[in-house]
């Protein structure tokens, strides 16, 4: 018999009469906070910058001058961009190089990554990449270790739930959440920013 | 069938190790400082959350769910993995699961492969197998290459190396990569882990994971992680393995919106943890060519047969109940013998090994029930415990029945506020060992008659 006959089998030898009619399941948490939209922004931020973010609010129009400023603070002269990133977020005066599946080495010397995001969650301070376009694929936000990331104050959800259930037609994508720079507690439970993942995460919030 | 729990089978009992691990004043104060740390986070972000006894609820009723219905799902999740490109193995034991993965990665000529932490491939003892074969495992979280690179075992299940200190990282690091010259700060750590690892990462050809949830609905498989080595270890291969125990799935995609509350919070006292990965299948022109997932039985659809412990196969790996054990805080982790240590080491171990091994671990503990109250899905491993306990019994050994002489060692490490409460459960555990010819122990104890209900009732009355 194969492997998965008599696993399968042995589930039901397992379980007897128990199994059939599923059980019900109470749902009966918070999906939402009720929160005002600025009191849920305000929350959101608060989360990032608990996790060392740096935020930058501004509008649409005002996209490209503050991806200018970010980069000015962080003495960036360029950054790797997915090809559906909108050219409007990109300010004169820097470099970008637009991912055409460049090899990890290159990613490895990029100084950074721009990309947009899918949803958020104030509650957590989780950004959520579904690898869209304009996201770009797993590994550019991965391999440079800078990420710059724009969230629109209308993707911004409020509580895990509420982001889990938005996903709807994203879920079979690759999904990365993102709650600040990567870091590890493995060391007398210190918590050290910057392992592997990148170590500075800047977020620019835009107004809807 | 080779059922193995990492070396479980070959562990000396509980009592002995314990013994020799509560001599060793450094090990002590390690764990003691870290289960304190994580202890205090976990009660902070646990304590702002209102519905947090709403999600244990719903946590608990969707694998009570699962377990019901395990072989519908898990057919279901290999119909979706395998429409959206994934490849579904399964494998009934150790053995077959090892034999798998060294086969795709031999398919693919490779030599090495990288490695995301997980429990399970411990459980199989993946390493050893694979080095066997002359394929060369890197370990990719700071713990597990803490371990790995020590030729230590993993004492946690959240924080593999947390019986070790800042000092004996910096000495083992100097040594193992070769550095002339290395900080002393933590930060000084990481960044040396940072460039060892960093240069695998991107060159070796064949990812591996373990996964902390599988979607029957979608195929996704999740993995939850903080220090991005699980993101680089599933999306830059060209090959990915996965293994899961079969226990690991979840009926829907919504239901994560249950467990990714409580996993982060009740495991290392965060919000949520940095970075958490699902995918599906493969994606052309994102991540892997290749997907493999391998459901992994190795005992636990023997488990499922009991059903006054089947709940143990709900467990998440928090760790909770090991922080919070005044047992596990005194021996460590290495004491139970076993890579899942703990509470839920105690139950979980010998259950998997049929009962046939590690039959002390069900007596390491002093019944105080601070597991229970801490368990994301409570799991009521007090009870179970006892259970388990009567099980020993009734399959009449002996041997297993006079080494409960170690129950000692468990209650003198025990807080004494908790001990009496203890003492009560503890007796009625105890009953049948009188009549395997250990009689007077509960009088030796002066401790009240045994009361003639049931545990259940006896439970519900007392405890709730
Ligand atoms: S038994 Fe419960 S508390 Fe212990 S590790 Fe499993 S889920 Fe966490």
């Amino acid at each position: 018999m194969s492997a998965k006959t008599d696993i399968l089998k042995s589930i039901r030898q397992s379980v007897g009469e128990d199994r059939g009619a599923e059980l019900p399941v109470n749902r009966d948490y918070c999906t939402s906070l009720g929160l005002d939209p600025e009191a849920k922004i305000h929350l959101f931020i608060d989360r990032l910058v608990d996790y060392n973010a740096t935020v930058y609010r501004t509008d649409h129009a005002g996209i490209a001058a503050t991806v200018a400023e970010a980069l000015g603070v962080r003495g960036k002269r360029g950054l790797v961009i997915p090809s559906g990133l909108p050219s409007e977020w990109l300010p004169n005066g820097f470099h970008f190089t637009v991912d055409r599946d460049l090899d990890y080495d290159t990613l490895d010397a990029a100084e950074g990554a721009l990309t947009s995001s899918t949803s958020a969650i104030a509650f957590t301070g989780s950004i959520i990449l579904t690898h869209s376009p304009a996201e770009g694929r797993r590994a550019i936000s991965l391999i440079p270790d800078y990420h710059l990331c724009v969230v629109f104050e209308s993707q911004i959800r409020e509580t895990v739930p509420e982001a889990i259930r938005g996903l709807k037609d994203r879920r079979t994508s690759p999904i990365t959440t993102i709650a600040g720079p990567s870091a590890t507690a493995d060391i007398e439970m210190m918590r050290v920013k910057g392992v592997h993942g990148p170590r500075t995460l800047d977020v620019i919030i835009v107004a809807a | 069938m080779s059922i193995r729990v990492g070396e479980a089978a070959e562990a000396p009992d509980f009592r002995q190790a314990a013994h020799a691990l509560l001599a060793n004043k450094q090990v002590r104060a390690n764990v003691r400082r870290a289960t304190e740390t994580i202890r205090n986070k976990r009660a902070n972000v646990v304590g702002e959350m209102p519905d947090w006894e709403q999600l244990r609820d719903s946590g608990r009723a969707i694998k009570r769910r699962v377990m019901r219905n395990l072989d519908n799902y898990l057919e279901q999740f290999e119909a979706a993995c395998t429409m959206a490109g994934g490849q579904v193995h399964w494998a009934r034991d150790a053995d077959e699961g090892n034999r798998i993965v060294t086969q795709i990665i031999q398919s693919h000529g490779q030599k090495e492969i990288i490695k995301v932490k997980t429990m399970t491939s411990d459980e199989t003892q993946l390493n050893p197998h694979l080095e066997a074969n002359g394929i060369t495992p890197w370990e990719t979280d700071l713990a597990d290459l803490i371990i790995q690179l020590g030729h230590d075992k993993p004492s946690h299940i959240v924080v593999p190396a947390l019986h070790k200190n800042k000092a004996e990282i910096r000495a083992l690091f100097m040594e193992k990569m070769g550095l002339s010259d290395l900080g002393t700060r933590p930060e000084d750590l990481t960044a040396a882990a940072r460039t060892y690892l960093r240069e695998r990462f991107l060159r070796v050809k064949v990812g591996y994971s373990g996964a902390n949830f599988a979607v029957a609905e979608t195929g996704s498989v999740c993995v939850v992680e903080s220090e991005g080595n699980g993101r680089m270890c599933v999306t830059l291969p060209e090959v990915m393995i996965t293994m899961v125990g079969i226990e690991k799935i979840v009926p829907s995609f919504d239901d994560l919106e249950v467990f990714l509350q409580l996993l982060p919070r009740s495991a290392t006292g965060e919000r949520m943890n940095p970075y958490n990965s699902i995918w599906t299948g493969v994606t052309p022109g994102d991540g892997p060519k290749e997907f493999h997932v391998i459901l992994l039985d190795n005992g636990r659809t023997k488990v499922l047969a009991d059903e006054e412990s089947r709940e143990t196969l709900h467990c998440i790996r928090c760790a909770a109940c090991l922080n919070i054990c005044p047992v596990y805080r005194q021996t460590g982790g290495h004491a139970y013998g076993s890579i899942y240590s703990g509470p839920i080491g105690a139950i979980l171990t010998p259950q998997l090994q049929s009962m046939e091994h590690s039959q002390s671990l069900p007596y390491a503990s002093s019944l105080c029930g601070a597991c229970y109250d801490v368990c994301p899905v409570k799991i009521n491993i007090p009870e179970i415990l006892i259970h388990l306990r009567s099980r020993i019994v009734e399959n009449g050994d002996r041997g297993a029945a006079e080494r409960i002489g170690m129950r000692m060692a468990a209650y003198t490490m025990s807080d004494s506020g908790r001990f009496s409460g203890a003492q009560k459960l503890v007796k009625i555990g105890a009953k049948p060992l009188e009549s395997l010819g250990l009689p007077g122990w509960s009088a030796s104890r002066d401790l009240p008659a045994i009361p003639k209900e049931s545990f259940r009732d006896w439970w519900k009355k007392n405890k709730q």
